[in-house]
């Protein structure tokens, strides 16, 4: 860990008054009231949509990786879990309602994510990473097989029911996209709650020395164990509103080992132990190559090479990512808050 | 404590920051505004990735055909036929963005042809919502045969039960007629993705219904690696392989075949698995393969030698490679582009020479009848059969035919061969019907929909 982050922890010691939350408040009062403003379902369906899903995903990861420091491989596996029991539920439950089905989608997602956070007890590092390999695999296995998952649907591909919410149909991009922000909010406040308080400190005193986190008094095992819990929620619930808000479909595939990989770029990229880093992090690597793609389509004409441009860009965001790794190491977090400590300064 | 002017200048600058990104995300795509009317078809394509090859030659094609029309006749009655392309390198999400982004365009779209099961079932509540046809030519959702149920959804051509039929009757006349299927063992190499699964049920219901006994195996896209899949068949033995592969897992698998000693003359392809780029990296394991195809390879139709003339002749050309016009996926293109462009043209005739809405495309879509007359006035005859599409048949009854890889070229091995649509049809119903149910729809009456048209 890099020196910033353990200044920004010394900094936040003890509980958090009301004022640290003013900030991602006001940021929230800006997407809720001032975005929905803007006329165009473009920004919120391919835009902002899968932003917060990534977004949610990327701080289930951080709080498992980033303050726990338990690598994990296995993300996309979890939003998958989240994805197919939010689906079943909604299925095979008439008249449960949306956020029950969304919270039930996260608590299956928790349920696996302890099972396979068991070898998290006796591995560490590289060893736990390969391990959570195996969560990757053996869901996409198993949603692909057993077609029950998929209300034995031929390609096993499913389309989820229309959403509702209290009897008002989330019909549009904006409604799904305000449905992504308030269960976002809610739980990204919650995550806040969480790392500022006594689990947040067990949590790093088990990342940077078990040992020590054990003298000092800290369940070792129960704070692994409820971290992944707490973590697959998250991600299990990021999986369902990625294929309930945003893609309206769902199929294993499309949670394979990348899915996993992106997560775990958006979250170094962004700052791991930082929960802005997961919102940072997702805005470079899901909304930055859209719009790096956009302006490559309006420079170069609609005549030229598609195919061409979509390489450019690829190498373009690869030097990017690149230059800020080596300008920044500890993510794109810090690059904020040294920002920010700068003109305070001034 | 940090003055409070400064924090609200703070505030300002960075809701700036976000209106302005906001606001840059929502400029609609940059236009040249045509003097003239247009009709304008988004191109969901892929250029790079792992299914390049079938990317470029389909979107070729279909561009090649587009400027056909273009040079040729000015357009469609003078209707200027326009596009542009985004990347989705067969991804199921980043298709979805290309969707957002080009279905802002101005004048909408005229139809979306993404080549991709994946993207088609993601984009089928938005197509509908829009009233803008999807076509999904060869592949895309069986049960969106059923138009009543699908309006906006036409898997043109055939689709996956179509093209299993058809390769068990082929296969029922390799062994010398469909009685002599019984007790035969047939294995299904299909492409772990949503296409390749799509078909399933339908292998099931055929072995069922001939007798024989059918294995399927699961190859995990992209399917670079196929020995353990491969050892298995070699120790079921089948009689026949059918291959549902899809890119680089073509190749693989019949050099794979040929590797622990399956003879390539008892693989059967399917139509993703039957072009060029699937047998020439194979080498000499892929002689002898046979493929069904819905379209003929070859540059002999006045179709494709117009392009040949007209458009390449004008360096207007799109295939990168030359040798490959008249390919496999460059002919579906072009056959691609025949079917939207009538469909224009019969949507014309009843709304008027002018930019067709998406929904009025759809009207063309749902009465695009093309018997092996006008085929052949099109300049295709022998490119396709025909295809007759009526509100409640969205596929079209297309004719399959087969064809074998000699180590140079496709040589066709059939006659055009119907699939048995008559044993298919209450399965796509059934399928259809339960959609309907799970999404709250309606489905329209056909019957009546025919009279108002008339």
């Amino acid at each position: 860990m890099s020196s910033a982050i353990l200044e920004r922890q010394a900094n936040s010691q003890g509980l958090p008054g009301l004022k640290s939350f003013r900030g991602p408040f006001l940021v929230l009062l800006v997407f809720a009231v001032v975005i929905p403003q803007v006329h165009s379902d473009y920004l919120f369906d391919a835009i902002l949509t899968p932003f917060l899903a990534i977004s949610l995903a990327a701080l289930g990861l951080n709080l498992l990786t980033g303050y726990a420091g338990q690598v994990s491989l296995g993300s996309a596996a979890f939003m998958a879990v989240g994805a197919f029991a939010g689906y079943n539920f909604l299925l095979r439950i008439p008249g449960l309602p949306l956020l029950a089905g969304l919270a039930f989608a996260g608590l299956t997602a928790a349920v696996i994510g302890i099972v396979f956070g068991l070898p998290s007890l006796r591995l560490r590092g590289f060893y736990l990473a390969v391990s959570t390999l195996a969560t990757q695999f053996f869901v996409q296995w198993a949603l692909t097989n057993i077609s029950w998952f998929s209300n034995d649907d031929t390609s096993g591909v499913i389309s989820p029911p229309p959403l509702h919410l209290g009897g008002f149909a989330l019909d549009s991009p904006v409604r799904r996209y305000l449905l992504c922000l308030g269960v976002v909010a809610v739980l990204t406040f919650l995550a806040m709650r969480l790392v500022s308080g006594q689990t947040g400190r067990a949590l790093i005193a088990v990342r940077d020395s078990e040992l020590g986190a054990r003298v000092l008094g800290v369940k070792v095992l129960r704070t692994k164990l409820f971290i992944f819990a707490v973590s697959s929620f998250y991600i299990g619930v990021a999986g369902a509103l990625w294929s309930f808000a945003y893609l309206r479909t769902i199929e294993p595939d499309g949670f394979d080992l990348d899915r996993s990989f992106q997560i775990l770029f958006v979250i170094i990229i962004g700052g791991l132990a930082s929960i802005r880093g997961a919102f940072l992090g997702a805005a470079f690597i899901v909304v930055l190559p859209l719009l790096l793609s956009r302006a490559g389509a309006i420079l170069l004409g609609p005549g030229f090479d598609s195919g061409l441009v979509d390489l450019v860009q690829k190498i373009f965001l690869g030097a990017l990512i690149i230059l800020f790794l080596r300008l920044e190491p500890a993510g794109l977090s810090a690059l904020v808050g040294r920002l920010r400590i700068r003109r305070n300064a001034t | 404590m940090v003055p409070i002017a400064k924090r609200l200048a703070a505030l300002a600058r960075s809701t700036a920051l976000v209106a302005g990104f906001a606001l840059a995300a929502a400029i609609p795509m940059v236009s040249a505004q045509a003097a003239q009317p247009e009709q304008y078809f988004p191109l969901q394509s892929y250029r790079v990735g792992p299914y390049a090859a079938g990317g470029t030659g389909f979107f070729g094609g279909f561009i090649d055909y587009m400027n056909l029309i273009n040079l040729r006749d000015g357009g469609v009655n003078g209707v200027k036929l326009t596009w542009d392309e985004c990347e989705t390198q067969y991804i199921v999400e980043r298709g979805v963005e290309c969707y957002q982004r080009q279905k802002t365009h101005v004048p909408g779209p005229s139809a979306w042809n993404p080549l991709s099961v994946g993207i088609a079932y993601a984009m089928i509540d938005g197509v509908t919502a829009d009233k803008v046809p999807l076509i999904t030519i060869d592949h895309g959702r069986t049960d969106s045969t059923d138009g009543a149920v699908f309006p906006y959804v036409f898997p043109l051509l055939m689709n996956p039960y179509s093209e299993s039929s058809g390769i068990i009757n082929f296969i029922g006349s390799r062994l010398g007629g469909d009685a002599k299927l019984a007790g035969k063992s047939i294995v299904v190499l299909y492409h772990g993705s949503p296409y390749g699964r799509e078909t399933v049920p339908i292998y099931k219901l055929l072995a069922a219904k001939y007798g024989f006994t059918v294995k399927q195996i699961e190859v995990p896209a992209p399917g670079t690696e196929q020995e353990s899949e491969w050892l298995t068949i070699r120790r079921t033995n089948p009689n026949y392989v059918v291959l549902r592969g899809w890119g680089v897992m073509n190749p693989v698998a019949l050099k794979t075949a040929q590797k622990v000693g399956f003879p390539a003359d008892h693989i059967i392809g399917n139509v993703w698995s039957n072009s060029e780029e699937d047998v020439i990296p194979a080498g000499g394991a892929a002689k002898g393969y046979i493929a069904l195809t819905t379209q003929a390879t070859g540059t002999t139709y006045p179709v494709v030698q117009d392009i040949e003339r007209l458009v390449y002749g004008a360096g207007k050309g799109n295939l990168a490679d030359k040798a490959r016009i008249g390919s496999v996926y460059h002919n579906l293109g072009i056959v691609n582009g025949i079917l939207n462009v009538e469909a224009i043209r019969i949507a014309q005739a009843k709304f008027g020479d002018r930019t067709l809405t998406g929904d009025e495309v759809r009207w063309g879509f749902e009465h695009l009848q093309l018997d092996p007359a006008r085929v052949k006035a099109l300049g295709a005859e022998g490119l396709f059969h025909s295809i007759n599409v009526t509100c409640s048949n969205h596929e079209g009854d297309g004719y399959v035919t087969f064809q074998q890889w000699d180590g140079a070229k496709w040589v066709r091995i059939s006659d055009w061969i119907a699939p048995d649509w008559t044993l298919l049809r209450p399965i796509i119903e059934t399928s259809a019907n339960k959609y309907a149910k799970e999404h709250s729809i309606t489905p329209r009456d056909c019957a009546k929909e025919t009279v108002a048209a008339n």
